[in-house]
């Protein structure tokens, strides 16, 4: 399907190259020109937005960085046009890179706070540019300016220009969709944090992708530069591009590499025929209206609508009947409890960890062998979630190590932890909820522990889709799967990365007893694979069934470790649960 | 750089204040809006607009007196403000996308306003237009007055009807946790419906009083966005003092950027101080 149309940009594209030479009239050219024009804007602007779902309102910005870059090299300077372009893509993707190394650090700033910071610094950068030499007040002429001769005349050349950016935005937006590093961003667009503490390097992907598509607009600017060739500040950095690719990328459907160039298609066909005459305010207002009916009516775009047909489609092929306990059922056999060894997998030392004060984790020191299960409990509140959170490296320790196969991890980012081998599950379970339950398993395999190719990852997939029994729920999206479902998947998730030291959150909370059962098997075949387990747990059966040691924590402290049996005969542990007898 | 006498600086900062009462009597609502409804309206701006085009048509086509548009119109834009609340909660719009809806509103008014009153420059000439007093020296014209006069008065009184009566705790309740006020006999739609006009006609207000102030141009609508989003920011959503003491705090540093620098540099204040805001303390908005 996208191969196909892949190769329909391509035919199309070199089919547009011959127009010039048939000779159409050069109103069509500079109609078609714009077209291209906001297809690279709106392709770009999606490659952040649409994929990591940080949404900008600076991609003014940016294109404006572009265009004064070659308003100034070309018309200032007076350096050969096509020499300013390489600049004004750099220029425009330095700028955002800049902005983003300090923006990205900054967890609090996404959604609308994100939209709102660049679109304020668009602003910033107008009014630094109006105010210094690059402009100065009176905007540039670039008049006269040499273009290179890719066509008949001037402005077929520039024609020919926004055609092939367009086309190379295609491919590249494409190439990201359809690679591991998209695979990445489409994480961080359903759930940042999960996709860090899974391995994803969110940080440093934020920033590629923000380089590129700010590098992509600078380069529409560039050649904007010369179309319009008069440059003025006002112009420039309007309102009106960054609120263009947003609509154009939403009506297309801004989950899809090709969504947002049908909705530049789209607008800027509908804004033709109206801006002719009198009718450019009645263009303008349809716009909007459009642009209302369109998140109303469908907020996920045209190409979202196909989408969710052909969910709904597979969600109904799938069999709705639960097949897990019957498929499961043929290995139902208790795995011997290996014996661990005394050999360390993670030694923790004096860790704490305060929240402004409140010391949720406080000087604890333990220490996880091989092969073993740790049982980690104790009452509501007294730091088991914290510890979890603060080894899978989603908290940075306030104080301690965190020493794992010989090396100390403690403050690294979650991602390198997750490619060290440690993996996490979540007590409410944290899905991608874009992606089926196939594509989730496959991403965590793609990033955690040594890392996959994306299709070696969808084969690996599959092995442990099938050992958590979701085989035949695999093509199915998170929302449409039960909570014990949803609880296996989680399990899936966490395996696929091949673990050394596995996590499990409350993995057996709002389960029913059989499934219980069902779920204790697993853990004990997880184990007997030879992965080390921590296991934090409420449901004590449980507990005393799989666990080698247990260690209890209360108001962040370590008060008793051991085995299971003597530990909860410990008076601080009797105390910690049931309170003090007041003799 | 120059640095200017006393008397035109003090001038200066006088007339940033006043300016700064605009923004924060524009921002009220926006702010309301945004930290009780979880709605960033956009179209508050178109609102702010319709109104002023309003106002300037009843004084200089139907000869009312200015400050009785004061009366007339935000009646009318309450109710706007109750449908399309109406509308947005009818389709459980998140925050991002009530942006955008809002937007399309916004760019459906602007076309309103330039189909019946062209793109031209309009000024609404009215008596009050020239009147001015002065206290020490410094000019005080009255409709800049009077516009700081009623942002102190609205935000107060928000103020005081959030804290003390029985509907401003509802709205603090619903804010907090909208499904749990419902559970404990809130009623949700009615308060947000009401809410939301009366940020819209507040909206109005502000709009009389920018047709009072300035010269009305319908692409203007946008230039207004950036700097009022930067005092609703500063001053804390769903505050009703805070936009007050931001909006004449940037007003003030814009005019004192003008005389020290040049006017064209007034804009990087209000955004530096926004971005300053948003990175080092992202917790307030």
């Amino acid at each position: 399907m996208n191969k196909a149309v892949l190769s329909g940009i391509v035919v199309a594209g070199l089919a547009l190259a011959t127009l010039p030479w048939l000779g159409v009239a050069a109103f069509w050219e500079s109609f078609l020109y714009l077209m291209f024009h906001w297809v690279i804007l709106a392709v770009s602007w999606n490659i952040l937005s649409g994929y990591t779902g940080y949404f900008s309102f600076g991609h003014g910005a940016f294109f404006g960085a572009g265009i004064y870059g070659t308003a100034y090299l070309a018309g200032t300077v007076g350096m050969p046009f096509l020499a300013t372009l390489p600049g004004a893509v750099l220029v425009a993707a330095a700028l955002g890179v800049g902005l983003g190394a300090i923006v990205f650090r900054v967890a609090r700033v996404r959604g609308e706070l994100f939209a709102l910071l660049t679109l304020a610094i668009t602003f910033v950068i107008a009014t630094i540019i109006l105010n210094t030499p690059i402009d100065g007040g009176p905007g540039i002429y670039l008049i006269g300016i040499d273009i290179p001769k890719l066509g008949p005349s001037q402005s077929s050349s520039l024609y020919m220009l926004a055609l092939i950016a367009a086309v190379a935005t295609m491919l590249i937006s494409y190439a990201i969709y359809a690679s591991k590093f998209g695979a990445g961003l489409f994480a961080i667009h359903d759930d940042e944090d999960v996709a860090e503490v899974l391995g994803v390097p969110t940080y440093r992907y934020k920033l590629y992708a923000l380089a590129v598509s700010c590098g992509l607009a600078g380069l529409a600017g560039g050649i904007h530069a010369v179309f319009v060739s008069y440059v003025t500040v006002s112009e420039t950095f309007s309102i009106t591009v960054p609120l263009s690719v947003v609509l154009m990328s939403i009506l297309g459907g801004s989950r899809h590499w090709i969504g947002p160039a049908l909705g530049a298609i789209f607008i800027t066909g509908l804004l033709y025929f109206f801006t002719s005459g009198d009718f450019a305010v009645v263009g303008r207002a349809i716009v909007g209206l459009i642009l209302v009916v369109t998140i109303l009516f469908m907020p996920e775009g045209m190409l979202g609508l196909v989408d969710r047909w052909r969910h709904n489609r597979r969600k109904t092929a799938a069999p709705a009947q639960d097949h897990v306990a019957a498929e499961t059922g043929a290995v139902v056999r208790l795995a011997p409890k290996v014996a661990p060894s005394t050999e360390v997998l993670l030694q923790v030392r004096g860790l704490t960890k305060a929240f402004a004060g409140l010391k949720a984790l406080n000087d604890v020191t333990l220490e996880v062998r091989k092969g073993e299960i740790l049982g980690l409990i104790g009452p509501n509140g007294s730091g088991k979630s914290t510890f979890i959170n603060v080894i899978s490296g989603h908290f940075k320790p306030t104080a301690g190590e965190i020493i794992f196969e010989g090396q100390n991890l403690a403050g690294l980012d979650a991602h390198r932890m997750a490619q060290a081998g440690i993996a996490r599950t979540y007590q409410i379970p944290r899905p991608f909820g874009h992606m089926t339950v196939l594509e989730n398993v496959a991403m965590v395999a793609m990033f955690s522990g040594k890392g996959m190719s994306r299709s070696d990852a969808l084969k690996a997939a599959e092995e442990f889709v099938a050992f958590a029994g979701l085989s035949h729920r695999k093509h199915v999206l998170p929302d449409d799967l039960n909570l014990h479902q949803r609880k296996f998947l989680e399990l899936a998730r966490a395996l696929a990365g091949k673990p050394k030291l596995l996590m499990l959150d409350e993995v057996l909370s709002g389960l029913t007893p059989a499934e219980i059962n069902e779920a204790i098997e697993m853990i004990q075949r997880i184990r007997s694979q030879g992965t080390t387990i921590i296991f934090v747990e409420h449901v004590m059966r449980a507990v005393m069934a799989l666990t080698d040691r247990i260690v209890v924590l209360n108001y962040g402290a370590m008060i008793a470790q051991g085995n299971a049996v003597d530990v909860m005969n410990e008076g601080d542990v009797k105390a910690a649960y049931l309170g003090k007898a007041h003799a | 750089m120059s640095f200017p006498s006393l008397n035109l600086l003090s001038q200066s900062i006088l007339s940033g204040i006043f300016i700064g009462g605009m923004y924060s009597l524009i921002g009220l609502g926006l702010g309301l809006s945004w930290g009780l409804l979880r709605q960033i309206n956009l179209a508050h701006f178109g609102f702010v607009f319709l109104s002023a085009y309003l106002s300037y048509h009843m004084v200089s086509v139907w000869g009312l007196d200015p400050l009785l548009t004061l009366l007339i119109l935000p009646p009318f834009f309450f109710l706007i403000g109750v449908a399309q609340q109406a509308l947005l909660s009818r389709f459980r719009i998140s925050p991002f996308n009530s942006l955008l809806v809002t937007f399309g509103f916004t760019v459906m008014i602007e076309s309103l306003i330039q189909y019946v009153w062209t793109a031209d420059f309009r000024k609404l000439h009215s008596s009050y237009g020239d009147l001015k007093f002065t206290v020490g020296g410094l000019y005080v014209p009255i409709p800049e007055f009077l516009t700081l006069l009623l942002a102190v008065f609205f935000a107060f009184a928000v103020w005081a009807a959030m804290r003390f009566t029985d509907i401003g705790k509802a709205m603090r309740a619903m804010a907090e946790d909208g499904p749990i006020a419902a559970a404990y006999g809130i009623n949700q739609r009615g308060l947000s419906l009401m809410l939301s006009g009366v940020c819209v006609a507040l909206a109005s207000i502000a709009g009389v009083c920018f047709a009072l102030t300035f010269t009305l141009t319908p692409t203007q609508i946008f230039s207004w966005v950036g700097v009022v989003f930067a005092v609703v920011m500063i001053g804390g959503l769903g505050s009703a003092i805070g936009p007050l003491v931001a909006g004449v705090i940037i007003g003030a540093s814009e005019a004192i950027a003008m005389v020290i620098f040049a006017p064209s540099w007034a804009p990087i204040v209000s955004f530096s101080l926004l971005i300053l805001m948003l990175l080092f303390r992202p917790g307030r908005a």
